[in-house]
């Protein structure tokens, strides 16, 4: 039972909108349903990335630490968004830090779990890897703007 | 010999390169390089009509002549205000004036936000730094005449919190049921409750109804074409879209062509235009 709702959580889930039902299926064998408070990290930079975050609800900023000037908020994930991609990329390192901004639930993926699926099943690898391309690709865009800092004489 | 005084000033008055004296009657520090003057029009009878999205020149004697957006409510012609950003030398000097102080205003100039088009519409508003105080106005007029009107969503981008123009009326504003805004900046400390990440980064966050919705842009140029181009992704006819150029300025009325923008002078055909005028001209490079 509990596994059928966790299994409508991940098929609802936005990021894999018109996942084939086996898939789907198979990466609810990777899932979990995790709960932060607000302050709480989701990531930090230096550790080992072993997971991937769908979020159901709540806010996480991403954020870098600037010496002299503490943890600064670089980008801001929300209801809908995925979080974490350093566990597809060697090392498997997290590169940014992430806290929760309000109580956040979210879909936890192991990435562990999803490496073996995908090597076993590379048409469920290719499905999820189009789907996180799209998101880096957008993410890249809002960065590039970032580092153009428009609004310094405008 | 009153009487021909009289006559010469009215006159003078009506010359479009003769500006009016104005004192400043009060000065809002913003931010650490923005500020609002207020001028009192007291003397001149209706006070300072104006339409949203249009300018005044205001000139420093001694300093020189500036194109500045009016950036308050057309509802109150009896206050004039322009918010300004320190950005050249006589912004710079303008920064350091202070109550008492006149300014010479010509004025105003161009065309203005597409209001009456507006009506009955969505409205979107997505702004960018300094570009708040153009839209400024329109938002005023908008919350004046409410229910003329739709879903109304404001979206404001700037650099830091620090940088946050007009911060207790956009709390004020975020706080009424009937407008949905959202204000973000490029990078904030842990204290920054809004959102982080650049001006389009928040249109998902946000419904309207695109076909059915009027769109009106102010900011940097680069950003006015990227959130263009997503508000189209996401199905608003560039003939229902609306960008504020900015371009230097001398005359204002269409004489000089300081700010020949490819067929058209921004002073007098903009500074808003609708996005299919100047679409083909948005990605032709040095112009």
């Amino acid at each position: 039972m509990e596994t059928q709702s966790l299994e409508k959580i991940v098929r609802e889930h936005p990021f894999f909108e018109g996942m084939r039902e086996e898939h789907i299926a198979v990466l609810t064998g990777c899932a979990k349903n995790v709960r932060f408070e607000v302050g709480e990290f989701l990531l930090k930079e230096g550790e080992d990335a072993r997971v991937l975050y769908l979020l159901r609800a709540g806010k996480v900023g991403i954020e870098a630490h600037v010496p002299g000037k503490g943890a600064m908020q670089v980008g801001r994930v929300g209801e809908g968004d995925v979080l974490g991609w350093s566990w597809l990329v060697q090392p498997y390192r997290w590169h940014f830090d992430a806290r929760a901004v309000e109580v956040t639930r979210a879909l936890e993926l192991d990435g562990t779990c999803l490496r073996e699926k995908f090597e076993k099943d590379h048409e469920l690898g290719y499905e999820v890897l189009k789907r996180f391309v799209a998101v880096i690709a957008q993410r890249l865009e809002w960065t590039h703007m970032q580092v153009l800092d428009v609004y310094r004489n405008g | 010999m009153i009487l021909e005084t009289a006559k010469e000033g009215a006159r003078l008055m009506r010359d479009p390169m003769v500006p009016e004296c104005l004192r400043i009657s009060r000065v809002v520090r913003e931010t650490h390089d923005t500020f609002t003057l207020e001028l009192d029009v007291g003397e001149r009878s209706g006070g300072f009509s104006f339409t949203p999205g249009q300018f005044n020149m205001l000139y420093l004697f001694g300093a020189g002549e500036v194109p500045i957006s009016i950036s308050g409510d057309p509802g109150e012609p009896g206050r004039l205000i322009h918010t300004i950003r320190a950005a050249g030398t006589v912004t710079r000097a303008m920064a350091s004036i202070q109550g008492g102080g006149q300014l010479g205003v010509r004025g105003p100039y161009g065309q203005g936000w597409p209001m009456e088009e507006a009506k009955g519409h969505d409205v979107l508003l997505m702004a960018g730094g300094i570009g708040l105080a153009p839209l400024r106005p329109a938002i005023y007029h908008i919350l004046r005449h409410r229910d003329w009107f739709g879903r109304v969503v404001v979206l404001y981008g700037t650099r830091t919190p620090a940088d946050v123009l007009f911060s207790r009326e956009l709390e004020k504003w975020r706080g009424r049921l009937d407008v949905s805004l959202h204000a973000t900046v490029d990078r904030g400390g842990r204290e920054w409750r809004g959102h982080v990440g650049v001006v389009t980064s928040l249109l998902p966050l946000v419904k309207f109804e695109p076909a059915d919705t009027v769109a009106m842009l102010c900011g940097p140029e680069i950003m006015m074409r990227f959130g263009a181009r997503d508000l189209v992704a996401r199905g608003i006819p560039q003939e229902s879209m609306f960008l504020s150029m900015e371009r230097n300025m001398k005359c204002a009325i269409g004489f000089c062509g300081h700010c020949q923008y490819g067929p058209s002078f921004v002073c007098k055909d903009g500074p808003v235009y609708r996005m299919d005028q100047v679409t083909p001209l948005l990605n032709v490079r040095e112009i």
